[in-house]
């Protein structure tokens, strides 16, 4: 099925949803004001499901809205969305029976950088998906790309690209994955030694202007309070010194490991292009490879950081 | 051009713990060079940045009076970083004063009339320079009746015990002061501010009233004034909130277009019913 | 003012006249993404870009910026006595300069220098000894709404000189006299070429079709607007992230820290967001903007009400359309400013 009719099926069961009082709000996406940014969007009515889309372009983490959310609700979810609505429920952040998934296959989402980046200096007007192909249009062209040259990274590497969950599954199942080598990501810095693993860290985060878009585009940073908010005691810096940042980033990074699925939310957000994959997928991997574990997989499942077993790993404990 | 941000040196004079909480502390500091003391020329209800390096800074309002001479007097409460470390510091130690900054009470706008000041908590702070300020003999015969209408919980959470018990006897001024339950020892008035307010009954009549203190106090304290026939632009309050620049810049505490720090602290209730309730 | 002309083929020469006096930075390209450098010959600047991802602010404003420093020396009493940080030493120029960013630099004049006492000699200071030589739009982006938030793409305010292309030359709009002194040299142009600009900037304005409207949150009281019922609808999709602060070229909020190491300690000041929840909070835990509304509120109220209420009708946005691309959740400010005004 094509995105085009995928958005249909999803306008349609969200009408029933709202229609039948199923549901108060339907969160989905709707068409962006400007080329590839679909946006989170909120339907009450079933008017409003009119707006919802379904397109290469959904780059947001529609999880996120979910957390702690009162009231009954729907979630459009591809694959990594329904692994951290799992995840979610799994932490006691969403409860499961409040929660409607309206399951969707991922075609794999599109790097609105990397579309720029083919058309140096160019203003693109329009981008039009017909099935994988991308048609650009600009002030005086109008070119057709292929999707899988210009989609994002994690998408290559997805493995789950089928929702984990759904209370109703729009278009069917389509392929699991777009057959990257997710341990491939981290393979770069296993070749590095601690102090170029440290350059290599310092030049992939130095754009950073701490506008903490990663965090808050995020479905795991659902903390009340950020440590880099708290004030008393100071845990972070507020500057742009590497001290700070890599501060704010090394800490984030933790706090998410063996609970990260991979969307990529937090590249797809970063007004600066900073590639946070490159660590969190280093610590994923390392988690993988310690326990096992594939984050917002099956309802029930513990993250590894958050149990203790007697028999653990540990010899990276030094 | 002076660089505004730079904070005028000076010297803990003296410390006093005001209350029996121990969270509120009197400072009085000196300037530490001449030319600063003479540039430093405020009013009752204007503010400074107290500054203490490695720490940060925090507003407060000047609690001293411009006619009680060039030490200034503050009391802060213990709440943050800077105020903590500012409770430890002891009479001797070097800080920096940052001002002053805000408007103040529309003091010499309002020669002729009466004054109704009415205080909650420590907020008293601006109200004692006030008070101060309008006894003071070069200003006490400018004013029609003063009338001090003072609360705290209890007796050893009054500030200023002295001064208020002075203005009392002195006849310059009907003070009425008052704690939140009975207590004993306690011989003065019982009762919460806005209750103490409406048996006080100020005349609206070419008056003005000056009210400071918390939220639920002047939630409580307005309707009354209103019972009374006091209009909106009669009613002069004195906001608070988060600051760091102090001049009317970095953006945190305004409230709708006004800026706490440059276009308050001191706003009529005319004004504040104009604006969104964002303090 | 007059009108000179720079030759395309002269532009390095002008450059390394600039440079005599002034380091020059100029957009160019940095790792792939359209940033400000440091530029050393005309080859460095880029001539055919839209506009830089980041606003040219941080010249006047970085995002960290040192105000003072003292010894952290206990009981010296010297030790705890503000020194302030020296002016920039060497004066510097700002080459091609977007209309829209160097307007953003007369706003935020009027809002870091106001009197005596909100006098911020940081920004001052850098602002006097910069040139700002602007380089006017002849193609607007999409994202582009200039003209309707007291700009344009030719617009002329904030900046001492004004480039136009007119294809083999650049037409120089003479300002100021600072601008005047660094064009001295210039030839002066020919009736022709102004009438060329004039055309290049009738068609330029032309391009701009996505506007905003603001009559009626000029004439609406602040409590109508801030009372509306669409900020419910605005909040919902954000993420209260930076991202729009950041990259604005008016946003200016700051926060004020003191940092400590050993013996010495700076008091630092770093660009700050309305929309953190932080930003308000007071020390009892009370927060006057403690909802996610409230904050996407102020930001947009700050702009478009806040500011031409304080500032004589001036706004603070210049439509630069940065927001608008960078914003994670897709928030347009342009559809948010038409719902105000609605």
């Amino acid at each position: 099925m094509d995105n085009a009719a995928i958005a249909k099926g999803i306008r349609e069961a969200a009408k029933k949803l709202l229609g039948e009082g199923k549901v108060d709000v339907v969160i989905g996406y709707a068409k962006g004001t400007v080329p590839m940014r679909d946006y989170p969007y909120f339907a009450y009515t079933p008017e409003e499901a009119e707006n919802l889309t379904w397109s290469g372009f959904c780059c947001n983490n529609l999880a996120l809205y979910a957390i702690r959310r009162p009231g009954r609700m729907a979630v459009v979810a591809q694959g990594c969305v329904s692994r951290n609505l799992v995840g979610l429920v799994n932490e006691n952040q969403v409860k499961r029976e409040n929660l409607y998934v309206i399951g969707v296959n991922s075609p794999g989402m599109v790097d609105r950088r990397k579309v720029q980046a083919l058309f140096p200096g160019q203003t693109i007007t329009e981008v039009e998906e017909v099935g994988d192909e991308l048609i650009v249009k600009g002030v005086g062209f109008a070119e057709k790309v292929a999707r899988k040259k210009v989609m994002r990274q994690n998408c290559y590497t997805c493995v789950q690209r089928n929702p984990v969950i759904s209370d109703e599954l729009i278009g069917g199942e389509g392929p699991a994955s777009h057959g990257g080598n997710l341990d491939k990501v981290a393979a770069p810095w296993e070749k590095l030694g601690s102090s170029e693993r440290w350059a290599e860290f310092q030049e992939s985060f130095k754009d950073c202007i701490r506008c903490y878009a990663c965090r808050d585009a995020c479905p795991l940073c659902y903390c009340h309070v950020c440590f880099v908010d708290e004030s008393q005691p100071q845990w972070c810096g507020k500057t742009q010194d590497e001290a700070d940042v890599a501060t704010f980033h090394l800490l984030r990074a933790f706090h998410c490991a063996g609970r990260c699925t991979d969307c990529g939310a937090c590249e797809s957000a970063c007004p600066a292009g900073i590639k946070m994959r490159r660590l969190t997928m280093k610590i994923e991997k390392d988690i993988r490879d310690l326990y096992g574990y594939q984050p917002g997989m099956a309802i029930g499942a513990q993250p590894p950081m958050t149990l203790f077993k007697p028999n653990d790993p540990q010899d990276f404990i030094k | 051009m002076r660089n505004t941000y730079i904070p005028y040196p000076v010297r803990i004079k003296q410390t006093r713990v005001e209350t029996e909480d121990k969270q509120l502390k009197s400072f009085l500091f000196e300037f530490m060079r001449d030319e600063d003391a003479e540039a430093f020329k405020y009013m009752p209800g204007q503010f400074a940045e107290l500054s203490v390096s490695g720490y940060g800074e925090i507003p407060i309002g000047i609690a001293s009076s411009p006619t009680e001479g060039k030490d200034l007097l503050f009391t802060v409460n213990k709440v943050g970083a800077v105020s903590t470390r500012l409770h430890n510091m002891k009479a001797g130690d070097v800080m920096g004063v940052r001002g002053p900054l805000g408007n103040s009470y529309p003091l010499k706008a309002n020669e002729g009339k009466n004054i109704v000041i009415v205080a909650g908590g420590f907020a008293v702070t601006t109200l004692r320079s006030t008070m101060n300020w309008l006894l003071h003999p070069d200003n006490r015969a400018k004013y029609g009746d003063i009338t001090f209408i003072y609360g705290a919980r209890t007796p050893g959470m009054l500030l200023y015990t002295e001064e208020w018990t002075a203005w009392q006897k002195s006849g310059q001024a009907k003070v009425c002061v008052t704690i939140d339950r009975e207590a004993p020892g306690w011989s003065g008035l019982v009762g919460f501010v806005p209750t103490v307010t409406e048996q006080t009954a100020p005349n609206p009549d070419n008056a003005i009233a000056l009210i400071c203190g918390p939220p639920i106090m002047i939630k409580f304290t307005q309707p009354v004034f209103d019972k009374l026939g006091w209009k909106s632009d009669q009613i002069i309050m004195s906001l608070e909130n988060r600051m760091k620049c102090g001049i009317g810049i970095c953006g945190r505490c305004n409230v709708g277009p006004e800026y706490v720090c440059k276009d308050g602290p001191v706003f009529t209730k005319t004004q504040l019913d104009r604006l969104p309730r964002e303090y | 003012m007059s009108s000179k002309i720079l030759s395309k083929d002269k532009l390095d020469a002008f450059l390394q006249g600039l440079k005599g006096a002034r380091d020059v930075f100029a957009p160019a390209m940095v790792e792939g993404k359209v940033g400000w450098a440091a530029v050393e010959q005309a080859s460095d600047m880029l001539t055919e870009f839209s506009n830089t991802e980041m606003s040219p602010k941080d010249f006047f404003f970085p995002q960290t910026e040192c105000m003072m420093r003292f010894k952290n020396a206990s009981g010296d009493p010297e030790g705890m006595i503000m020194m302030a940080e020296p002016a920039l030493a060497r004066p510097r120029a700002l080459m091609n300069i977007r209309p829209c960013d160097a307007k953003a630099f007369q706003v935020l004049d009027l809002i870091f220098v106001q009197d005596e006492m909100t006098n911020d000699l940081y920004w001052r200071d850098k602002r006097e000894r910069t040139a700002c030589i602007g380089l006017a739009c002849n193609d607007p982006c999409p994202t582009c709404f200039c003209t309707s938030v007291n700009c344009g793409p030719h617009h002329e305010a904030g900046l001492d000189l004004l480039l136009v292309d007119l294809g083999d030359k650049y037409l120089v709009k003479v300002l100021n006299d600072k601008g005047a002194e660094l064009a001295k040299d210039l030839p002066a142009a020919a009736a022709g070429d102004e009438a060329k600009a004039a055309e290049l900037k009738i068609a330029a304005e032309a391009k701009i079709t996505g506007g905003v409207s603001m009559d009626q949150v000029k004439s609406r009281e602040v409590m109508e607007l801030y009372e509306a019922g669409h900020w419910d609808r605005v909040q919902e999709s954000c993420l209260n992230c930076g991202t729009c602060t950041f990259c604005c070229p008016t946003c200016h909020c700051f926060d004020i820290q003191d940092e400590v190491q050993g013996e010495s300690g700076r008091r630092v000041r770093n660009w700050d967001t309305c929309m953190s929840w932080l930003f308000t909070m007071h020390g009892t835990g009370h927060n006057p903007r403690g909802t996610k509304k409230d904050r996407v509120r102020q930001r947009f109220m700050h702009k478009f009400k806040y500011i031409p209420v304080k500032r004589g009708g001036e706004i603070g946005c210049v439509g630069c359309g940065r927001c608008v691309q960078l914003c994670p959740v897709n928030i347009d400010v342009r559809r948010v400013v038409n719902d105000m005004n609605a």
